[in-house]
């Protein structure tokens, strides 16, 4: 049993259309950093050049935001889940170009 | 339990409810956690929609049907056809009118004891504060980023509760914010995406009952923080999951660094929130690509003259099967790696649904080298509407 990190809608095109990845991490960076390195496509939604974390994405460990644990250094261990929650503005499926409008 | 002030029927009171009220709302009535105490309660309520979308639907309905006594209904809109898939507060015969009216019209249909205002206008730093300060509770239904962060920096700064909820294809996010000791958006977001980092909906579409379960949880949460009742999502985000029909919760905190509800708040007033979130004029997406076009009716002339043009579709498999022109397909996201199935001696034209995904198909090619490489100005959409009509829009 390892570390599930479930991969957010909004970002599964980038990961091969996968909901969920499994890794042995001893903590969040090692997790995520083997995400991106399988799905190379996904790491500049999640980090930027400098390598942190975008602040528009917020990640879990078993429903805890990690900004108030470890941060990337929060520890995991196997049977652990690791959310990632984007930020989303959808109130209804806006055309892409088309004036800002309702939801 | 004797009630109070009983007026004659049909008459409105503020203190009571008239008969009439009473046999409207007697499911409330008959439940010990609202009686009459609650039904007052939502009748004294005001409550600011923000959007009659996709969310603002659900809201709407079930907040008027409920009798919160003021609903104030923002949207500068108007109805179009392809609303009609999940914004069912309309019908056929709303398409064209102004969405807050036809709003406003069904609602007051639907109860007309309480009050509802529409504000045809756009929701900006400049009226925002005034548009709030006589509601209790802001619902948030809106669909971009500048949005979402004034209405959350207006209810910090005016201390009003923000029910705030959002979708994208198969998922919902609620929660609350704005509530006293708890988190605000900028908590749990603090900077949004730069524009075209965050997938659009142009590919993704919406099933149009999600936005009804999300809406209609944002009004019981509502209803709940009017009535004073459960345990509402304050310092909770729950995570709605359509396709595996579960839900998830995640502990939202306050960020005590938070530069708008902090301990040491630095933004005391409404910024440009389209600058904030590098978004320039209009537009929500990223600006537009200047590449070479053609137009629908110039490719048309061009293939009836005989012309060997190789037609790049950059859709996905299942907007070909809606409609096409016989192009090769390549989905946008597959380019990159399908690149080789293309010949740079050709001329291409490449297109899409409305001409911005080809855009990019454009200019990705063209800094691969191609040289005889245009965009379909419009897409399919301007090929329906200029050369042939017959081809169906979607």
């Amino acid at each position: 049993m390892a570390v599930k990190v479930l991969i957010p809608p909004p970002l599964r095109p980038h990961a091969g259309g996968r909901a969920a990845a499994e890794f042995a991490a001893k903590n969040v960076e090692e997790a995520l950093g083997q995400l991106t390195s399988e799905f190379a496509g996904l790491k500049r939604h999640l980090f930027t050049e400098e390598g942190r974390l975008r602040s528009f994405v917020n990640v879990y460990v078993n429903g805890e935001d990690i900004r108030y644990l470890a941060q990337e250094k929060t520890p995991t261990k196997d049977g652990d889940t690791i959310n990632i929650i984007p930020s989303i503005a959808g109130g209804a499926a806006p055309e892409n170009g088309a004036p800002l409008r309702s939801g | 339990m004797a009630t109070k002030v009983q007026t004659p029927a049909g008459t409105k009171a503020t203190e009571g409810l008239t008969n009439e009220e009473i046999l409207r709302y007697s499911r409330h009535l008959i439940m010990p956690e609202v009686g009459m105490e609650g039904q007052l309660k939502l009748k004294n309520a005001k409550v600011l929609l923000i959007g009659t979308g996709g969310l603002g639907a659900p809201l709407g309905l079930y907040l008027a049907a409920a009798g919160v006594g003021k609903l104030g209904l923002v949207d500068f809109d108007v109805v179009d056809f392809t609303n009609l898939q999940r914004q069912v507060t309309f019908g056929s015969s709303d398409v064209g009118k102004p969405k807050s009216e036809a709003a406003r019209a069904r609602l007051s249909n639907l109860n007309p004891d309480i009050q509802v205002q529409a504000f045809e206008t756009k929701l900006t730093s400049e009226n925002a504060l005034e548009l709030f300060k006589d509601f209790d509770i802001i619902v948030d239904g809106t669909d971009n980023f500048p949005t979402r962060y004034l209405v959350n920096d207006a209810c910090v700064l005016l201390g009003k509760p923000n029910v705030y909820g959002s979708i994208f294809r198969f998922e919902g996010q609620v929660t609350i914010f704005g509530m006293p000791g708890g988190p605000c958006y900028r908590c749990l977001y603090p900077e949004p995406p730069p524009p075209g980092l965050v997938p659009s909906c142009a590919e993704g579409g919406v099933l149009g009952v999600l936005p009804g379960i999300v809406g209609s949880i944002q009004a019981m949460e509502t209803i709940k923080l009017i009535l004073g009742s459960g345990r509402n999502l304050t310092g909770r985000l729950l995570l709605f999951d359509a396709l595996e029909m579960g839900f998830r919760e995640f502990k939202l905190r306050k960020n005590p660094k938070c530069p708008m509800c902090g301990e040491h708040r630095t933004i005391d007033k409404l910024i440009d929130y389209y600058e904030f979130c590098g978004v320039r004029g209009e537009e929500a997406s990223a600006p537009d690509l200047k590449v070479p076009e053609m137009t629908p009716r110039e490719l048309k002339t061009r293939l009836d003259r005989g012309e060997d043009l190789f037609i790049l579709d950059v859709r996905e498999p299942h907007e070909y099967q809606i409609c096409n022109l016989r192009g090769h397909l390549i989905p946008l996201g597959e380019l990159p790696r399908r690149v080789h199935e293309l010949d740079s001696s050709r001329e291409i034209v490449a297109h899409c649904r409305s001409g911005k995904r080809s855009a990019e198909a454009v200019d990705f090619l063209r800094k691969a080298g191609f040289r005889k490489i245009v965009n379909l100005k419009g897409g399919i959409l301007a090929w329906s509407d200029e050369v042939d009509a017959s081809v169906p829009k979607y």
